[in-house]
């Protein structure tokens, strides 16, 4: 088996999760979608190290894991302030701006 | 056959099966995360993804990462997730209607079509590569350990990064602090001052703690007023939580009635 198999199955999560983000509307689901997205992204810096040879793509994904971790905390403490004064978690709600 | 499977870069038959097993896996748990209707139900299918992920990791010689993904992603990351699921509230079903008209078509078009080019990219770049793929593998970068090897180049090629990401985190726990902060439009009333207003107000009793509600053996007695000495039922006996419940029984079959008083009188 080729290595690169592990890149079609991040190409799919991928895809899959960008899938998600476009269709759901409860926006912990999106941004559930998005962590899929980013893990799928680790996954192919993972097997990009392992074809190079080299261990970058593995301190690159371990950069993505870090940055992920603030993007899941200051996004959901966006979501939980918007719940708050909205009562709703469905990104169909957050409408002021809508002209 | 089975020398060149067990060169460096080409994955064994072990990892084959690991691979043909979870991987199938892996996509129909994308798949139904995406499909499932409750949000919490998502996020289990969310967390069994990275764990299988993580099992990936350390299938592909990257030891410290699996470890870090099952720590920091299904420990910390999906704690998160759950702890604002029940925040937010557990049943809250997506709403089915289309506010932009077509856009789940649209978007289903986008994201397969997306789909496709990333795949046909691939395939494309990988179809000369040959068996192996001309993967090098990880042996000799891993020979003095992966941990040892990934932090010589996260102290050494990658150091500003990896100050700047220190600086990025800091960032974020202050952002989470100051989104999650609220101001109290009202100051906070002390004690002293409830018991001033209750003085002030004119209750029956001033100072004295509320009535309390009726004793009557018969039932369970908070949900019955107690009855003043005329014989009329006292509501601020009963506590609002109830009395917003509906639960108070009528006082009427243990008020004096209004015979027997003139008969005392």
């Amino acid at each position: 088996m080729n290595p690169a198999n592990y890149l079609f199955v991040s190409a799919l999560l991928f895809t899959i999760g960008a899938l998600g983000v476009l269709t759901r509307r409860n926006s912990i689901v999106i941004f559930m979608c998005v962590e899929l997205m980013l893990n799928a992204a680790n996954l192919a810096f993972v097997t990009f190290a392992r074809i190079q040879g080299n261990l970058d793509g593995q301190v690159i994904a371990f950069f993505t894991m870090v940055v992920a971790a603030c993007e899941v905390v200051v996004g959901l403490a966006i979501i939980v302030s918007i719940y708050r004064s909205r009562r709703s978690a469905s990104v169909d709600d957050v409408n002021l701006l809508k002209f | 056959m089975n020398t060149l499977a067990l060169s460096a870069g080409l994955t064994g038959a072990p990892e084959a099966v690991l691979f043909w097993i979870l991987a199938p896996l892996i996509v129909l748990a994308a798949i139904g995360m995406i499909l499932v209707k409750k949000a919490v139900h998502s996020a289990l299918l969310l967390a069994y993804i990275m764990i299988s992920l993580a099992i990936f990791y350390i299938a592909q010689d990257a030891p410290f990462l699996g470890v870090v993904q099952i720590v920091v992603y299904t420990g910390a990351v999906m704690m998160l997730f759950l702890f604002i699921l029940m925040l937010v509230g557990v049943d809250s079903a997506d709403s089915l209607v289309e506010t932009i008209r077509g856009q789940r078509v649209v978007a289903l078009l986008a994201g397969l079509s997306l789909g496709a080019l990333l795949i046909g990219a691939l395939g494309r770049s990988l179809l000369g590569a040959g068996i192996a793929g001309g993967a090098v593998g990880l042996d000799q970068a891993n020979s003095g350990g992966n941990v040892q090897g990934l932090a010589t180049l996260l102290f050494s090629r990658y150091v500003w990064a990896f100050e700047v990401v220190s600086a990025l985190l800091i960032t974020a726990a202050l952002g989470a602090m100051v989104l999650g902060h609220r101001e109290r439009p009202v100051p906070r009333r002390t004690q002293r001052q409830l018991s001033e207003d209750r003085f002030r107000e004119g209750s029956e009793l001033p100072g004295a703690p509320l009535p309390s509600p009726g004793v009557f053996s018969r039932h369970n007695a908070v949900d019955i007023p107690a009855l003043l000495p005329d014989g009329s039922p006292a509501p601020t006996s009963v506590s609002r939580v109830i009395k917003a419940r509906g639960d108070v029984l009528p006082t009427a079959p243990f008020e004096l009635n209004k015979e027997s008083q003139g008969e005392q009188k």
